[in-house]
């Protein structure tokens, strides 16, 4: 006597990639807005990025109404904090949210893959990357979502991020200027659209920088 | 009031229908300092008297944000206060999480009153000893409540609470009808003025008082000392600068606005305002 499986699964995968790079006064983030269920097309207008706080950017790919669940949970408790402090979460504190939130349902996760882009208390830009349950690491950039393993080795060949087995630590901030980044961000997302079916139709990218928040809109291939 | 058998519990009637205890929790209100509310039809303007223990110390908050459209003023035992704020403020985030939309006033304070009322009715509990004056902005428009530690709760067009509020409260009397369709400078400077009668002759400074406006259009926020100093100086001579300053007179008796921009303007005769 086989067990016995759930016919149905109370998660979906909507697809999209997103990206984010750090700069020494900006952070880029990126997504796709493509939303798919299988081999069908949601919507082709479908926002992944959403501003947490002032310096803090998130941007997830995966089960969309598992990560609108989860940005309503951190808004709401980002406003505890702002009641309790007087003053927004800075991005590193967000991250560590971030990660408890996600690890408080470690036996039934957010089927959410993060990436969260701001700029630290210093003003410089920082990239924190996450797994489904919270672990979680500060990084130069980083891709998630059904296109990453296309972007991926592409921004470690230009970003060139120093071995982590170095001392003393150095981090992975690029010398890049904004421009640059937000360039080599519409290339990366221009080849991965190509073969990832689930990566296309339009790209946001939103800058961030210690003046304020700007966003950028391209059209990628609709096929 | 005086002492009596009956008033030890609040879970004790009194022979003529009366709880005590939550009689001498609304006394405590009296006591505390004022706090002033009032509202036109798109604006609440909750100000404050902010009166210090000593010079050393800090001045008690006693206004606070419950959310981007709601604030809340109190007087009382401010401990209190802070306490049913956070309960406020969790209330209204719970809400908008559920809804997806800002909690409305007059649920906020049904949910404050039923937590009050609780306290009136359990032996292990006392009543809450602080007055909330709640002003807040939703669909049906703005509103001012006032919550007693009672449990009951009113809604009013302006009001007073706490040490000379009576004095306030005869001020708001005398303007209360113009106010539903008051500019917000003007609501503005009708609290400041109301703030003033509660000092009974102290002259009124920026220092003195806490000012938070919500609108449409405009969530909470607090109004910064330059600001209510400038509602200040429309209305207030400042005696100091009379006697001093080169005696000019003539200029320090015409509005501080004026005086200011005449003496950036090269007018050697008049003399500077300092504050």
């Amino acid at each position: 006597m086989t067990k016995q499986h759930a016919n149905w699964s109370p998660y979906d995968n909507n697809g999209g990639t997103c990206v984010a790079i750090a700069g020494s006064d900006y952070c880029v983030i990126a997504a796709d807005t493509r939303m798919s269920t299988g081999y069908s097309i949601l919507t082709r207008d479908y926002s992944k990025i959403h501003k947490l706080a002032d310096k803090a950017v998130l941007s997830s790919s995966g089960f969309q109404a598992d990560v609108k669940a989860l940005q309503k949970v951190l808004k709401s408790r980002h406003l505890v904090y702002q009641h309790q402090h007087n003053k927004q979460m800075s991005c590193p504190a967000m991250a560590q949210l971030l990660s408890n939130t996600l690890y408080f349902k470690r036996f039934f996760p957010y089927y959410a893959f993060n990436v969260l882009g701001g700029l630290d208390e210093q003003g410089k830009g920082c990239v924190f990357t996450y797994d489904a349950v919270g672990s979680y690491e500060k990084v130069g950039y980083s891709a998630q979502g059904s296109g990453s393993t296309l972007i991926m080795p592409f921004l470690d060949n230009q970003l060139k991020s120093p071995s982590p087995l170095l001392l003393p630590a150095q981090d992975a901030i690029t010398p890049l200027s904004e421009p640059e980044a937000v360039d080599l961000v519409k290339t990366v997302f221009a080849s991965a659209t190509e073969r990832d079916i689930y990566t296309g139709d339009k790209l946001e990218i939103m800058i961030l920088k210690a003046d304020g928040i700007r966003t950028e809109v391209m059209d990628l291939r609709k096929d | 009031m005086f002492r009596n058998q009956y008033d030890t519990d609040v879970t004790t009637w009194s022979p003529t229908g009366r709880l005590f205890q939550v009689e001498y929790a609304m006394e405590a209100v009296k006591q505390g300092s004022a706090a002033i509310g009032l509202r036109s039809r798109s604006h609440v303007v909750l100000a404050c008297v902010n009166k210090a223990q000593s010079e050393l110390s800090s001045h008690q908050k006693k206004i606070f944000k419950v959310d981007d459209h709601i604030g809340v003023a109190i007087a009382g035992l401010t401990a209190d206060g802070r306490v049913l704020s956070r309960y406020m403020r969790s209330e209204a985030i719970n809400h908008s999480f559920t809804y997806e939309s800002p909690l409305p006033v007059g649920r906020l304070v049904v949910h404050l009153a039923d937590k009050a009322q609780v306290c009136t009715q359990r032996s292990w509990k006392r009543p809450y000893g602080v007055g909330l004056l709640v002003g807040g902005l939703d669909e049906s428009g703005a509103h001012l409540y006032y919550n007693c530690p009672s449990g009951n709760y009113f809604e009013y067009q302006a009001f007073a609470i706490g040490s000379r509020s009576q004095a306030a409260k005869t001020y708001l009397e005398r303007r209360f009808e113009s106010f539903g369709d008051s500019s917000k400078e003007d609501l503005i400077k009708d609290a400041i003025l109301a703030v003033r009668e509660t000092l009974q002759g102290e002259t009124l400074k920026s220092s003195l008082c806490t000012v938070s406006v919500l609108g449409v259009g405009e969530p909470f926020h607090f109004l910064d000392q330059e600001t209510i100093q400038k509602v200040i100086d429309t209305f207030e001579k400042v005696p100091e600068e009379e006697e001093g300053e080169a005696g000019e007179g003539e200029a320090e008796a015409a509005p501080a606005e004026q005086g200011g921009d005449g003496g950036g303007a090269g007018d050697q005769d008049v003399a500077p305002m300092e504050m």
